[in-house]
């Protein structure tokens, strides 16, 4: 019976079936995308980690507060290389920020992906194979010479003997050297998108530690039958204070873990927009569903009346549901895998090259995926079953079947309620930080969608009417048909038009969010910024501190600022820590710090009041932050309001900072200029010193704000993509709804076109409909987007996004799409209702 | 044969009109059912006429082709001056709107227009304004007075066959009709639409062709026209109900005859 009635209804819930598949295809995507991020990673942590370790004292992890600046004397290599336990040991250093510059004068790997340096050695990793393997040609014998990874010197466009071009951060902020070999790293060579440079051994040390015969860490590969314990216990004795030796499975797993916490990060980042796009999906299925049980209510009255307890009908409709989803759920699995594949293509465009990597489906995947798809589609075909089973036997009798329905008061109680309550949570969210604000944030984002698609129904026949005076005027008796029909069965419409407002309601509130936070920049860079030129990188990784040394011999140049960043941790959570000279600091920015910015010693911090606010700290407490050589406590001195000036929510001294055992280098120079100087010689000439160096760019404030706004466009963009999908589902909602009510018109469609109503009259009738629908789901998401966004903005003002801006013209361009978007959904059922036969269609039942 | 299934308006004056050897074939091969059998019939201007016969006569699909809704196999049909044969979809929709009007047994009218809207529905599809006067004539005439508004549902089923009579008028249309527009009434609403239509053929000159079963609905006309098998088998003039019921006792024990020699 529920096997016949789906071969019967195979076109109508083929539409529904893909929504389910869409959701799950998102939410295995996400899993199968993370899981293979993941493996790439642990593939070049075990790949790059030997039996045992030495390292400076808590130093060796692979995110750490900032590149450590400790190292080991090299004797202490020889002195590992005596005992018994260790087969071989292999002194190394590793330079984090030299990047190839490509033949083509472009730099190898765009922004993100880390370029790393390091000597040869011949140690295998825990993985069983060797670091590095010399591929072709030679290893580099002194300064003059560098090997590269074959997928860097390929993309960089070099072969061996070519002179190869680097940036650095050491003292020569750009080098250039003479490729003599090639290498692969590991077994396959997967590096994630990230380069690597190997220098002789001397070189690197000439390069990078001023000459010192020292070493970053020391990798020991054990003698055989001696396990990793017993290889860092005994390794442990000779080494003097302050070095450690750890086990490479200890240090690993340390690394996976931290690695793991930000994989994590990206997994609910991406799961938060598979829910919106499943609770989208869910909206379809509960449509589909409600418009199939209408449209059979008079079947399953006589089921009832036939004896059919109610029990009976509800399983019968959920039945189909089960079915529906199970097949739904196995192809959104295999959707879910194309998905990752897109994803991967998309990563690899910032930088984050999973290459060749492959993409397996975990178990957990398919568990997820299957219980998504099940839960989702059978709660959503609940409530129709149950008011299904509700029709009572006599109306199989009648003409016209009314299903029972609840009252539209308490859904806007509900929907109000539930709308409420997620803006506080999403107040919440955003005020929090990590995994926590940003389940939190998306918990908000769901209860608000919830919310206003309950509201729907009640506010939408204003809106829909109001649309109907418009319709009316431009397309006379075809409008009024297509308002009306609009507007007959106000649930349907309001539920079709719900799954578009909410992806609307999304995209406009991130579109206020996101414009709010570039006028803030501009607000603040306007504001706080007195220097006349600000040198940054474009990756945001450190540069060599001796750009700013060339900048204050330029002519015209009164002052230079330089700024760093590290990252320890505070309270438990990663922080944005910057660091600078106060005086410096005082003569490129106007910052109102309570005190002044002479309240900045040695010993103690400011903090951003938003940082302050988060962490409960008033001026006079204590700071801790876990740096490398251990833990800093500084004392809170002050507090200044955030600004897209100074990219950091602590600020210490520099002297602090190296202090603390980070490597100097720097994130950003502030030039201020003499009262005197010609600005645009002086650019100029700053222009020509940094030249050569594609990673670090000058620009004036406005471009310095600009390219902070890029970043949130280029954030904004990705958003907008991931939300394409709940629109796209959206509109699989509004075909659906059409050509079931199509279906259901029949008759009047026959009587239309008996009566001289032209096919093209009528395919514009139904997509007359159909924009109808997407504007009213367009326009209440957007009020609701912008409501949202001003509340949102407000409460988190604080935070640093006291500027409130809202990008008419883009929210109007929104509400046009969505017209067209109607448009593009109105095609087929349109299509369908202009073929019927009209004897055929009105002989209909 | 065909001399005799020919017949000839009972009106002087112009033909409002006609089947010319119109045949309506459906299916093919072995499985072919000839509907109509070179019908030749034609409508006099201002002239009511009845259409009878046993079911599967052909009587519907005659009204089908004449309301260009369905199309000839072989033969013509013309509406005022206008052959119906090699017509587009779209010329056949537009001479739907505006020549003919149209009344189904039920479901005539679009439930979400009120009575008015679907009244004028014909002209706005057009893009056309009413004539003024033409239009008051057929809404007195309907005689819904302030029901109008009101959507169908709220209406009887006799005024809702009055409404759909009257949009199929508002066009003033070469030819009214009527697919058994009586068949879902009882007798004092039949009446109301019959007498309707009768006064439209009387005072405003109207043609109008219905297909009834019902001897008293065919006594309103002037001519009945009857069916058998496809083809025309006779006609009556200024028919009386008795005499139709006389008539289709003949022809349905002249075809249960004929079916029993047949076998």
């Amino acid at each position: 019976m529920t096997l016949r009635n789906l071969l019967a209804r195979k076109l109508r819930l083929t539409l529904s079936g893909f929504a389910i598949v869409l959701g799950v295809a998102f939410v295995a995507g996400s899993f199968i995308f993370t899981d293979a991020l993941g493996g790439a990673f642990t593939g070049i942590i075990k790949g790059t980690t030997a039996d045992a370790e030495v390292l400076p004292e808590g130093g060796g992890e692979f995110t750490g507060a900032g590149e450590d600046s400790r190292t080991i004397p090299a004797s202490v290599e020889a002195d590992l290389a005596g005992i018994p336990e260790v087969a071989v040991a292999n002194g190394y250093n590793q330079v984090q920020g030299v990047y190839v510059i490509g033949a083509d004068g472009e730099l190898v790997g765009g922004d993100g992906p880390p370029g790393l340096a390091f000597n040869y050695t011949e140690t295998e990793a825990i993985t069983g194979d060797q670091i590095v393997t010399l591929l072709e040609g030679d290893l580099p014998s002194d300064e003059s010479q560098v090997a590269l990874d074959v997928g860097t010197a390929d993309e960089a466009g070099y072969e061996i003997g070519d002179e190869v071009e680097l940036v650095t951060p050491g003292p020569e902020p750009t080098m250039t050297a003479t490729l003599s070999g090639l290498i692969q790293f590991g077994a396959e060579g997967g590096l994630v998108g990230a380069s690597l440079t190997i220098f002789d051994d001397r070189a690197i040390q000439d390069l990078f530690f001023r000459g010192r015969d020292v070493y970053t860490g020391i990798s020991l590969n054990a003698a055989d039958g001696v396990s990793q314990q017993q290889l860092a216990d005994a390794a442990q004795q000779v080494l003097p204070a302050g070095v450690e030796a750890r086990t490479g499975d200890a240090l690993a797993e340390e690394n996976e873990d931290a690695i793991g916490e930000i994989l994590g990060f990206i997994n609910t980042f991406l799961l938060v927009f598979a829910a919106v796009a499943i609770v989208v999906g869910a909206f379809l299925i509960v449509n589909t569903f409600s418009i199939l049980v209408a449209q059979r209510s008079r079947e399953l009255a006589l089921l009832r009346a036939l004896g059919a307890s109610r029990r009976q009908v509800n399983r019968a409709v959920l039945s189909e549901a089960l079915v529906v989803a199970l097949i739904g759920s196995t192809l959104g699995l295999g959707a879910g895998y194309l998905l990752a594949i897109g994803l991967r293509a998309l990563f690899a465009t910032f930088g984050l090259d999973l290459g060749a990597a492959s993409l397996l489906v975990e178990q957990r995947t398919v568990l997820v995926s299957y219980a998504v798809g099940l839960v989702v589609t059978v709660v959503a075909a609940y409530l129709p079953a149950r008011r299904a089973s509700r029709v009572a036997p006599v109306t199989a009798m009648r003409d016209d079947v009314a299903l029972p329905e609840a009252s539209l008061r308490r859904r806007l109680v509900v929907g109000v309620l539930l709308s409420v309550a997620g803006v506080v949570l999403m107040v919440a969210g955003f005020a929090g930080s990590g995994r926590t604000g940003l389940v939190l944030i998306g918990g908000g984002m769901l209860a608000i969608l919830l919310g206003v698609s309950l509201v729907s129904p009640v506010v939408g026949r204003p809106v829909v009417m109001l649309l109907g005076i418009g319709y009316r005027r431009a397309f006379s008796a075809v409008g009024t048909l297509a308002t009306e029909n609009a507007l007959r069965n106000p649930r349907r419409t309001a539920a079709t038009a719900s799954a578009l407002m909410i992806g609307l309601t999304l995209v406009a509130l991130m579109s206020i969010l996101g414009q709010s936070a570039k006028a803030t920049t501009d607000a603040a860079i306007d504001e706080t910024l007195t220097a006349q030129l600000v040198i940054s990188n474009v990756i945001g990784t450190p540069f060599s501190t001796t750009i700013a040394e060339q900048v204050r011999d330029v002519e015209g140049v009164d002052s230079v600022a330089q700024f760093r960043q590290a990252f320890p941790e505070i309270d438990g959570s990663q922080s944005f820590v910057g660091a600078a000279d106060p005086e410096q600091l005082a003569r490129a920015l106007d910052i109102p710090v309570a005190g002044g910015l002479t309240a900045l010693t040695d010993g103690a911090v400011l903090a951003t009041s938003a940082a302050a606010d988060g962490q409960g700290l008033t001026v006079g407490d204590r700071v801790a932050m876990d740096f490398p050589v251990g833990e800093q406590e500084f004392t809170l001195a002050g507090t200044f309001p955030p600004s897209g000036a100074i990219p950091a929510d602590y600020l210490i001294t520099t002297d602090a900072l190296e202090q603390a055992g980070i490597k100097a280098a720097d994130s950003l120079i502030y030039i201020t200029l003499a009262a005197d100087a010609d600005r645009s010689a002086v650019r100029a000439e700053i222009d020509v010193s940094i030249d050569d160096l594609p990673t670090v760019t000058l620009k004036d404030p406005a471009e310095f704000a600009q390219e902070q706004k890029e970043q949130i466009d280029q954030f904004l963009a990705i958003v907008y993509l991931l939300l394409a999908l709940a629109v796209v589902i959206a509109v699989l909602g509004i075909v659906n709804t059409l050509a079931l009510s199509v279906i259901e018109r029949t008759r009047e469609v026959g009587l239309l076109r008996a009566i001289g109503m032209q096919r093209r009259q009528l395919r514009r009738m139904v997509r007359l409909e159909s924009v109808a629908i997407a504007l009213l789901g367009a326009l209440l998401g957007i009020v609701m987007g912008i409501a949202f966004g001003v509340v949102l903005q407000r409460a988190i003002a604080e935070q640093g996004l006291d500027v409130l801006a809202i990008p008419w013209i883009q929210l109007g361009v929104f509400v046009v799409v969505s017209g067209l978007v109607g448009v593009l959904a109105a095609i087929l059922p349109a299509r369908r209702a202009a073929r019927m036969d009209v004897l055929t269609a009105i002989a209909t039942e | 044969m065909t001399e005799l299934a020919t017949t000839q308006p009972a009106a002087t004056g112009s033909t409002a009109a006609r089947a010319v050897g119109l045949s309506k074939i459906y299916g093919s091969g072995e499985t072919a059912v000839r509907a109509l059998d070179r019908v030749s019939v034609a409508f006099g201007g201002g002239e009511f006429t009845a259409v009878m016969g046993p079911s599967g006569s052909g009587k519907s699909t005659l009204m089908h082709c004449l309301a260009a809704l369905d199309t000839a196999s072989e033969g013509d049909v013309i509406v005022g001056d206008t052959s119906l044969v090699g017509l587009s979809d779209k010329a056949l929709t537009a001479l739907r709107r505006d020549r003919v009007g149209f009344v189904f047994q039920a479901f005539n009218l679009v439930p979400t227009l009120t009575a008015r809207e679907n009244i004028t529905l014909p002209l706005a599809i057009a893009g056309r304004k009413p004539d003024q006067q033409w239009y008051d004539t057929v809404i007195s005439a309907v005689g819904l007075g302030d029901r109008l508004d009101h959507k169908p549902s709220e209406l009887s089923g006799g005024q809702q066959q009055r409404v759909a009579c009257a949009r199929a008028l508002v066009s003033r249309p070469a030819i009214v009709l009527a697919d058994e527009p009586t068949g879902n009434l009882d007798s004092a609403a039949s009446g109301e639409v019959l007498g309707f239509l009768r006064r439209t053929v009387d005072e405003f000159h109207q043609t109008v062709i219905i297909v009834t079963h019902d001897p008293v609905a065919a006594a309103y006309t002037d001519r009945v026209v009857f069916l058998a098998d496809g083809r025309v088998v006779d006609e009556m003039l200024r028919p009386t109900a008795a005499a139709v019921l006389e008539k289709v006792k003949v022809l349905s024990a002249r075809e249960v005859a004929g079916t029993a020699a047949g076998g």
